[in-house]
């Protein structure tokens, strides 16, 4: 009996040899070996909303390709994080893809990008908060495609059916709150708005607050700006002229403004595309948001054409980059997106032909991006989770588990 | 069977193959047992074992998803993973254990939930009830129809507005808005039993308790939302282990029904006497596979919820998938895995011990004794 059981053990690890051998037989470590001359075969991972902005980006990647001499294989990602993050792994990055602002800092500190920026001349056209945003570390590492901002949008029958008129349109806390709770009847609330950071931030900007200082080094979710401005959030809504889209069974602030359950809503300019789209008949105005006891304040989101560090062919990817964020593809690109262009040369032509979206231009100035630093991305979440609860829950008790979760995050 | 006569004297007969010496017939066995089993056996390892043995490796090491893991610019972390997890104070474990208690109410209210609706509808199906094809497909139809369709019809069914709170209404129940709604299940029932507030929770329960959540928390129960996940999956899964029960009840043998009906037992004792005892073996089958579904439930948490409310329907294996892919934390996110392994693996053990056949093990044990005290006083050996 004693030799099956040596038999099969040693029938067990030669399987596993040969398997090893077989799964490790590629080589993980090859270094990436640049394409030396001549046309480089490039691929870009981007994300997209829809046909129409494939085809866009097609198009402007087909010139590209036509000046350039390289070929340019589009992906379309299903869940870009997911499909980068197999990228990465298996060594065979896309040479570029989309990145978001949020990301920049995990994805830079794992040193998958190649930063670039250096290399461009004309980089001070773009929006410096914007570049800012994709910087980590004192190194810029991408150019920003489009940004978007929030600003305050108002349904225009609500509006004057309550008995107001232009003159109305808030700028302060203290104007929003109160015109907000004029236009709470019924079924209608006065301001709905997402229980997240992407929104609620806006008003720890506005309060003078944020969870990061200017230069990223020091936490500051507990202070007493980002307190008062959850003190605002909570009081306005328990007198129920804020709300949260789940309390008025909507999916997000675009929905909650298109079926007339909120009057007002804080949302970005893809809100132009998606009332189009699903409410075209609802009026609206665009007006920036309210100033708190800080000052203006808003939220930027942003994406750049990244660079992978991994990439075969770099020059070129570099170059399809430059190409893609230059100012005749992005005139061409911000079009029908509903994304605003990243270079301030190309604001003005654009408000011509959009002035209703001047509200969000406005907010590029002085929009904050993303928390950008690495690893914070479930403090971020869990600050989300908390702030569903902030109604009837203690906002210093958020704000303190966040500054404690936070520097445990950076600083770990 | 029926032909071969039984053996003389309890001996044993061995069954002759080739004509050789019995030690070489068997080494030429082995080696074409191997030989069959090779393909089997290397695939297994390629696409089962090896990959096992390398996450175990990615959860020792800080791997940011760059390269390869086994390079030598990843760092060997030890055990720091599973303790981020598990011991250290801290959002990554107050997460981690959240997702645990949201799984663990799913799990135990699932699995007993699919269990018996399954066998109820096993047991009404396998009557004599006019159109039982019909019924069959129709309780079959909701397991081999994607999860992703269905979760997007139970998105509508169950959104404030939906047909579910259209239907309470007709009852004069107000419905909550169920996939945006944290509370907890026991939590409400306490409230409505004046148990407690849940406004103002006791402090005994908050003021602490293990792994960095406290006994509030714990204790709340599935949240509404986690709640409409479960009626979702019991919906689901039911039917395809009401086939499984289906099939061991055509199995049940009719002579043992007979005689119970003779010895003149009632429906229930027919029922608690003879089919329950006959479908043991696929009881626990459909415990077992209950078990280990329900404790890695992932689609319908990607496609519903991912999370919310309130971290309510967080699960193990969703968290893991976006401390991976989302937040590039891979050794944490393998270190998770394979703690869920090892509760997979230590919750089926406990089962198959629970549920096991005492009677035969009470025979096993008795026969044991008997061949004790049979060598103590051996005076005939038939068989050696």
């Amino acid at each position: 009996m004693r030799s099956p059981i040596r038999r099969s053990a040693q029938a067990a690890v030669a399987v596993a040899t040969l398997s090893l051998a077989a799964a490790c037989g590629g080589g993980f470590d090859d270094g990436a070996q640049q394409q030396e001359s001549g046309s480089a075969s490039l691929t870009m991972l981007i994300a997209s909303s829809g046909d129409a902005e494939t085809q866009a980006v097609q198009e402007q990647v087909d010139a590209y390709e036509q000046q350039s001499g390289n070929t340019v294989e589009v992906q379309v990602a299903a869940d870009l994080s997911q499909e980068l993050a197999q990228g990465f792994a298996g060594g065979n990055p896309p040479d570029v893809f989309y990145l978001d602002a949020s990301r920049l800092a995990d994805q830079a500190d794992a040193g998958n990008l190649f930063p670039y920026v250096d290399q461009v001349d004309d980089a001070d056209d773009f929006y410096p908060n914007l570049l800012d945003a994709f910087t980590y570390q004192g190194t810029q590492y991408c150019l920003p495609k489009d940004f978007s901002t929030l600003a305050l949008e108002i349904n225009d029958a609500a509006w004057s059916a309550a008995g107001l008129t232009e003159a109305d349109y808030p700028t302060t806390w203290d104007q929003l709150a109160s015109v907000a709770q004029r236009l709470t009847t019924g079924g209608q609330t006065g301001l709905v708005v997402n229980a997240t950071r992407d929104r609620v931030g806006a008003f720890m900007v506005e309060g003078g607050g944020w969870f990061l200082s200017e230069d990223g080094s020091e936490v500051t979710a507990d202070s007493p700006e980002n307190l008062e401005a959850l003190q605002y959030l909570q009081t306005n809504l328990q007198s129920g002229s804020f709300s949260f889209p789940g309390d008025v069974d909507a999916g997000d602030g675009v929905e909650a403004l298109g079926t007339g359950k909120a009057a007002m809503t804080i949302e970005g300019n893809w809100l132009v595309g998606g009332m189009a789209n699903d409410y075209p008949d609802v009026g609206y105005t665009v007006v920036p948001l309210p100033e708190g006891p800080g000052g203006p304040g808003t939220l930027s989101f942003t994406n750049c054409l990244a660079v992978a560090s991994d990439s075969d062919a770099q020059d070129a990817a570099v170059d399809l980059a430059t190409y893609l964020t230059g100012g005749d593809a992005m005139t061409a690109l911000t079009q029908d997106t509903g994304v605003l262009p990243s270079r301030q040369s190309l604001a003005d032509a654009y408000l011509e032909q959009f002035p209703e979206r001047e509200a969000y231009i406005a907010g590029a100035d002085y929009a904050q991006g993303p928390v950008n630093a690495p690893g914070v991305e479930p403090v971020l979440q869990d600050f989300d989770s908390q702030l569903g609860s902030v109604e009837t829950g203690d906002p210093a008790e958020i704000l303190q588990s966040t500054q404690t979760n936070l520097e445990q995050a950076i600083g770990g | 069977m029926t032909a071969a006569p039984a053996p003389a004297g309890g001996l044993r007969t061995r069954p002759l193959r080739g004509s050789g010496a019995p030690g070489a017939s068997r080494a030429g066995q082995g080696r074409a047992g191997w030989a069959f089993a090779t393909p089997q056996a290397v695939l297994i390892g390629l696409f089962v074992l090896i990959p096992i043995l390398m996450a175990f490796w990615v959860s020792l090491t800080d791997w940011r998803g760059r390269g390869s893991p086994f390079s030598g610019s990843v760092g060997f972390v030890g055990f720091d993973n599973y303790a981020a997890i598990l011991t250290e104070p801290g959002l990554a474990r107050q997460d981690f254990m959240t997702a645990l208690r949201n799984n663990a109410w799913y799990v135990l209210l699932v699995v007993p939930l699919q269990t018996a609706i399954a066998l109820g509808l096993a047991l009404v199906l396998n009557s004599r009830i006019r159109a039982k094809g019909f019924f069959r497909t129709a309780f079959y139809f909701p397991t081999v129809t994607s999860s992703v369709a269905i979760s997007l019809v139970f998105i509508f069914l169950f959104t404030g507005g939906g047909a579910v709170n259209a239907l309470l209404g007709v009852f004069g129940i107000d419905g909550p808005n169920w996939f945006s709604d944290s509370r907890g299940l026991l939590h409400l029932v306490g409230d409505g039993l004046g148990l407690w507030d849940s406004a103002n929770p006791p402090a005994a329960l908050t003021s602490g308790g293990p792994a960095g959540l406290t006994w509030w928390d714990w204790l709340s129960g599935p949240s509404i939302a986690l709640a409409a996940l479960i009626l979702l999956v019991v919906w689901t899964s039911a039917g395809g282990y009401m086939l499984m029960f289906l099939a061991a009840l055509q199995d049940v043998p009719a002579d043992v029904r007979e005689a119970a009906v003779m010895d003149g037992a009632n429906r229930w004792q027919r029922f608690r006497a003879v089919t329950l005892p006959a479908l043991r073996p696929t009881l626990f089958l459909v415990t077992t596979l209950g078990l280990i579904g329900t404790w890695q439930v992932f689609d319908q948490v990607y496609l519903i919820s991912q999370g919310n409310p309130a971290k309510t329907t967080l699960t193990p294996a969703y968290l893991s998938y976006t401390s991976a892919f989302e937040v590039g934390q891979w050794g944490r996110a393998a270190a998770m895995s394979f703690v869920l392994f090892a509760i997979i693996v230590v919750l089926t053990t406990l089962q198959r011990f629970l549920m096991r056949d005492k009677d035969a093990a009470a025979e096993r044990k008795a026969a044991r004794a008997a061949a004790r005290r049979r060598t103590s006083t051996t005076f005939f050996h038939a068989d050696r």
